[in-house]
């Protein structure tokens, strides 16, 4: 029962959404919007499990002086004053129930803007430190399909830049082909958008595979078994 | 009543309701489309039917074959107004400025604008009309020389419609892998042989965390920072069942940050079952999964924080993933991990390629489930996954030709069936 009822509830719903997609006309037209306001009301539901988790396991790890409690510190309290700021719309220029918990000037959209923005943007700023060590790996003339790589990278990091059109713009008109940014464009918009578009249509066709396999019951792994 | 795949008691070596329910299903829903199809089509009517409100300017003509009709295939409280524009109508920037689209419920009027369109424009859609109503309209060409109004084409009676036309080539494709994947399911399940080539991530699962249990570290498990109403996610929490079996037979700790509740709930009970099925309930440990913050960098700093201070052996990262996904690589990398990464986000895959070991590239973070399970009813998916592929690209190949061969002997039938093949891989509305 316990294994019967979820694959019957998947296979169900599955179906259903799936016939709807071919049928416009109501109550079939609103049927995608309102299992996402279903499943919206779950993720909240189950967002309370999270918040709760979240005290849960970092108290623990305070409360046991564990390795890193710490950082689990900074995580409770942040967490509460931030919860805490929230519920009770401190310093909304509006009062309690004059405004949005984000209304400008609030204390809330206070700790948005000066805390977590700059932190959220520097953890995203190291992603180019990131992308030149990682690039530094790729690009290593190893082999043969690593140097082509290479050159098609050289090729396309050189025509995106002034320096591609000025190492070129000798070449006569009629050698306009040659020329490093118009190789840049066509290794972009024919040989890259052809294997992008290879991979698509085999996304597509995975995400269709796998969906039927679950609506029909075949795939139950998602269920911790086969 | 049996799920769909369920044994059957009394024979449990056939399927109860699986394979011929998918088929009667399949069958029904291919009925219901041929049945249904001719209901709710709304004949245009044209301009000429109610000829009034021609207004003579110099410069510019009305437009022409206009039409007024009910939208097809929607859900109503729709019309559409379509027209053949004036010899006048250069596009941007020549003698006509744009259209008026007028609506009136008489065809004598009174007239009221309801809309404006561009020059080189050919259609309407007027989105606020109620269902049942009778609409008609006219266009009134906008120039500097002055405005000229066409005749009137209408009723227009917005109405819903049971069958959305538009997507048949969707239906068919939905139909025709179904197919596919049923009959090599079947075909896998009568004890024939098929070959499914080797993806090396998955063969590497079982290496990567056999490493991980003699070096005595655990083993992280990212699933991508989407919800489970993505498939990407879908597919990871699968993966991660058949990884989770795996950790348990090895006696090895599992590791799952995720950064949505829903997906920590799932995933608890997807590594809980893995771990009994192993016949190790009691090394389950429910505080290995758990849950870090919604907030995309939030979420990267909470687990590079765990990377760099407890060094997993080995990291998979399977899901959804964005900006995040170097980071994470990156830093798994950086610590020695042995990285398994799957994704069906495109622009991440080749940053998952340059910092990982292994990377399943698209279809295969969706053949994955079914490769570990080694079960033939799954196996038969992936071939009939393939067989999609290859009407795909036999279809590319043929449409590719056809329109090659059309444009240079300009032969009429051939440009037709070109056009056939675009029209029928295109989901644009008709």
């Amino acid at each position: 029962m316990k294994r019967t009822i979820p694959l019957l509830i998947t296979g169900i719903v599955g179906a259903v959404l799936v016939i709807a997609y071919f049928i416009p006309h109501p109550p079939f037209d609103s049927l995608r919007e309102d299992f996402s306001i279903f499943f919206d009301i779950i993720a909240a539901v189950a967002f309370i499990l999270g918040g709760g988790n979240l005290i849960k396991m970092h108290g623990n790890r305070v409360s046991r002086r564990e390795e890193g409690w710490g950082y689990s510190l900074v995580t409770v309290v942040g967490f509460l004053v931030v919860l805490a700021i929230g519920l009770t719309k401190v310093g909304n220029p509006d009062g309690f129930r004059g405004s949005s918990v984000t209304a400008a000037g609030s204390l809330f959209d206070y700790a948005y803007q000066f805390v977590f923005r700059p932190c959220a943007a520097t953890m995203f700023a190291l992603l180019a430190f990131y992308v030149a060590s990682a690039s530094f790996r790729a690009f290593r003339a190893k082999n043969l399909e690593a140097t082509i790589l290479l050159l098609v990278a050289f090729t396309i990091l050189i025509g995106r830049t002034f320096v591609g059109a000025w190492m070129t713009s000798w070449l006569p008109d009629s050698l306009h082909f040659l020329t490093i940014p118009y190789l840049a464009e066509k290794i972009m918009v024919v040989l890259n958008y052809a294997g992008n578009r290879a991979i698509m249509i085999g996304i597509a066709l995975g995400i269709v595979s796998t969906s039927l396999k679950v609506i029909i019951g075949i795939d139950r792994s998602y269920l911790g078994s086969d | 009543m049996q799920p769909f795949g369920s044994v059957c008691p009394q024979h449990p070596g056939r399927r109860a309701g699986g394979l011929r329910s998918a088929t009667a299903f399949v069958s029904g829903l291919i009925l219901f489309v041929c049945l249904a199809l001719p209901l709710g089509a709304q004949v245009p009517t044209t301009a000429g039917s109610a000829g009034v409100g021609l207004t003579p300017a110099g410069g510019v003509s009305p437009v022409r074959d206009l039409e007024a009709a009910d939208t097809p295939s929607d859900r109503g409280e729709s019309a559409t107004v379509r027209w053949a524009p004036p010899r006048e109508d250069t596009g941007a920037g020549g003698a006509v400025l744009g259209y008026a689209i007028q609506r009136a419920p008489q065809p004598e009027g009174p007239f009221e604008t309801i809309g404006q369109a561009s020059p080189g424009a050919t259609r309407y859609d007027d989105t606020h009309v109620a269902n049942g109503e009778r609409y008609f309209y006219r266009v009134v060409t906008l120039s500097a020389s002055g405005d000229v109004a066409s005749p009137v084409a209408g009723p227009a009676i917005a109405r819903a419609q049971w069958i959305n036309t538009n997507q048949w080539n969707v239906f068919i494709v939905l139909v025709l892998l179904l197919g596919f994947n049923l009959y090599f399911i079947e075909h896998i399940r009568s004890g024939r042989k098929t070959f499914i080539r080797k993806i090396a991530g998955l063969e590497a699962v079982a290496e990567a965390v056999g490493r991980a249990t003699e070096m005595g570290r655990p083993i992280l498990f990212v699933p991508g920072i989407q919800d489970m109403n993505d498939i990407q996610t879908v597919a990871g929490v699968t993966i991660l069942g058949h990884i989770g079996r795996t950790v348990a037979e090895y006696d090895s700790q599992l590791v799952v940050p995720t950064s949505r509740a829903l997906v920590m709930t799932t995933a608890r009970e997807t590594v809980k079952e893995a771990y009994l099925s192993a016949g190790r309930p009691e090394s389950y440990n429910e505080d290995n999964i758990y849950y870090v913050t919604d907030e995309q960098f939030g979420y990267v700093a909470g687990v590079n924080g765990y990377m760099v201070r407890n060094k997993p052996a080995t990291c998979f990262y399977m899901g959804a993933f964005f900006a995040e996904s170097l980071i994470l690589a990156e830093t798994g990398n950086s610590i020695g991990a042995i990285q398994v990464a799957g994704t069906a986000m495109p622009a991440q895959l080749p940053f998952f390629v340059a910092a990982c070991d292994y990377t399943l590239i698209g279809e295969e973070l969706f053949a994955a489930s079914a490769y570990l399970s080694g079960e033939p009813k799954q196996l038969g998916s992936i071939k009939g996954q393939d067989i999609g592929k290859f009407v795909g690209m036999l279809s590319i190949i043929l449409g590719v030709s056809i329109l090659t061969l059309a444009d240079l002997t300009g032969w009429e039938p051939l440009t037709r069936i070109a056009e056939f093949i675009q029209s029928f891989w295109s989901t644009e509305l008709a």
